[in-house]
């Protein structure tokens, strides 16, 4: 199973983002485990600075903004 | 080049709602109307024109060029740059992470952090259009001196001292490995990518500010319309010397983004408040407030939190005192 984190200080973005994914993952019918991370620290340790952010398999693969459909979707039939 | 939007306050206030001007109600809603539609159009089309210029501006880059400048000059870049990235204020400690973890001495971070909420593209766009150009420029002065100084004396006092534990090794390994600067690549963008962009942006920002605006013309409306000609100026004019520590102190718990006080500064001033007064509640509203800090304890020991409230209430009182004496010679 895929394991998605997303970074954020807990901004509404970053809620957004979280619910964004897992509602595409639904329809998709894609089982994936969607975490949040609130804490300064793990966000620093990836080097993030704009939230939020989207890591996979642990690499970075967006941040600053709630992703498009689209890149949400490749991500996950990746 | 404005009328368009004072005409059709009077179209709508008079021709359609029948109301007379002279009325108080017909006065605040003349207002009201002037302003929003007003405000509305400037930021939409500025949003879109500003942010087609600067797509290609972003944190990292800001980090990168940061790393590693003389402390000297250090401050007045942090702080230039801090009014001129846009960055979300839900950012501010993955930034300041960011650029701790850089090497970045906290002084100059905070120059940027605090400088990045009291300027911004929309609050010059508005302060100009409102309150004139003269202004628009002490404002962004004074807005960069309070950064940069902060920024200066957080150094001098040592401040990465009280930084919570994670954040200071942080910042003693970036600082230790400060010649190994990672670089962010730099993309190209083609047009179309920078309207996207732009497009993005301008919807981004006047969702999140419109509500704002209303709030704040609405008040500014209130106090135009409901507030006595004069009572302002007598009651909270130059004589009192407490009307600004008060003004700051009042600024605290109301918080607010420089797009909705400044309808609010519109007419305060025009009531007839010392500019200085207005000057000190507006960034007190903006820079000071117990959310914002509330979040920076994750990065920060209290001791630090507190000088830096102290700092910012002292910076605003001062300006306020400093600009409602030099007024006259303005």
């Amino acid at each position: 199973m895929k394991e998605i984190k997303v970074l954020g200080t807990g901004c509404a973005k970053c809620t957004k983002t979280v619910e964004v994914i897992s509602k595409i993952a639904n329809e998709l019918n894609i089982n994936v485990q969607v975490i949040k991370e609130t804490d300064p620290e793990v966000i620093m340790g990836y080097g993030v600075m704009s939230t939020p952010a989207v890591i996979i398999d642990e690499v970075n693969v967006h941040s600053g903004s709630i992703p498009h459909r689209k890149a949400i979707e490749s991500w996950l039939r990746a | 080049m404005f009328e368009v939007f004072t005409d059709l306050a009077t179209w709508l206030v008079v021709d359609v709602l029948g109301l007379s001007r002279t009325t108080k109600l017909g006065d605040a809603l003349h207002f009201f109307i002037e302003d929003i539609t007003k405000i509305f159009f400037l930021l939409l089309v500025m949003i879109y024109v500003i942010a087609l210029i600067r797509a290609s501006m972003n944190v990292e880059r800001v980090r990168d060029y940061l790393a590693g400048k003389h402390k000297g000059i250090g401050y007045l870049l942090g702080s230039s740059f801090g009014a001129i990235t846009p960055f979300c204020s839900c950012s501010s400690i993955p930034v300041f992470l960011g650029f701790t973890s850089a090497g970045i001495p906290v002084g100059i971070t905070m120059s940027f952090l605090i400088t990045s909420p009291l300027i911004n593209e929309v609050a010059v766009l508005l302060l100009l259009s409102l309150l004139g150009w003269k202004f628009t420029i002490l404002y962004v002065v004074v807005g960069m001196f309070v950064g940069i100084l902060s920024g200066i004396f957080l150094d001098a006092i040592k401040a990465e001292r009280w930084l919570q534990s994670f954040a200071a090794k942080a910042l003693e390994r970036g600082q230790n490995a400060s010649s190994t600067t990672q670089s962010t690549q730099i993309e190209s963008l083609s047009l179309r990518d920078r309207h996207a962009f732009a497009k993005n942006e301008m919807l981004e920002i006047f969702g999140r500010v419109w509500k704002w605006v209303i709030i704040g013309v609405g008040l500014g409306a209130a106090l135009h319309g409901f507030v006595p000609e004069g009572w302002i100026q007598e009651n909270l004019g130059n004589e009192q010397w407490w009307s600004v520590p008060s003004a700051v102190l009042l600024g605290i718990p109301l918080y607010s983004n420089a797009t909705g006080v400044i309808p609010v500064m519109e007419s305060l001033i025009k009531q007839g408040l010392p500019i200085g007064t207005t000057l000190a509640f507006c960034m007190s509203t903006v820079a000071a407030s117990f959310p914002e800090f509330i979040l920076l304890k994750q990065v920060m020991q209290w001791r630090l939190l507190v000088v830096l409230f102290v700092l910012l209430l002292v910076a605003f009182t001062l300006i306020g005192w400093i600009f409602n004496y030099l007024t006259p010679f303005i």
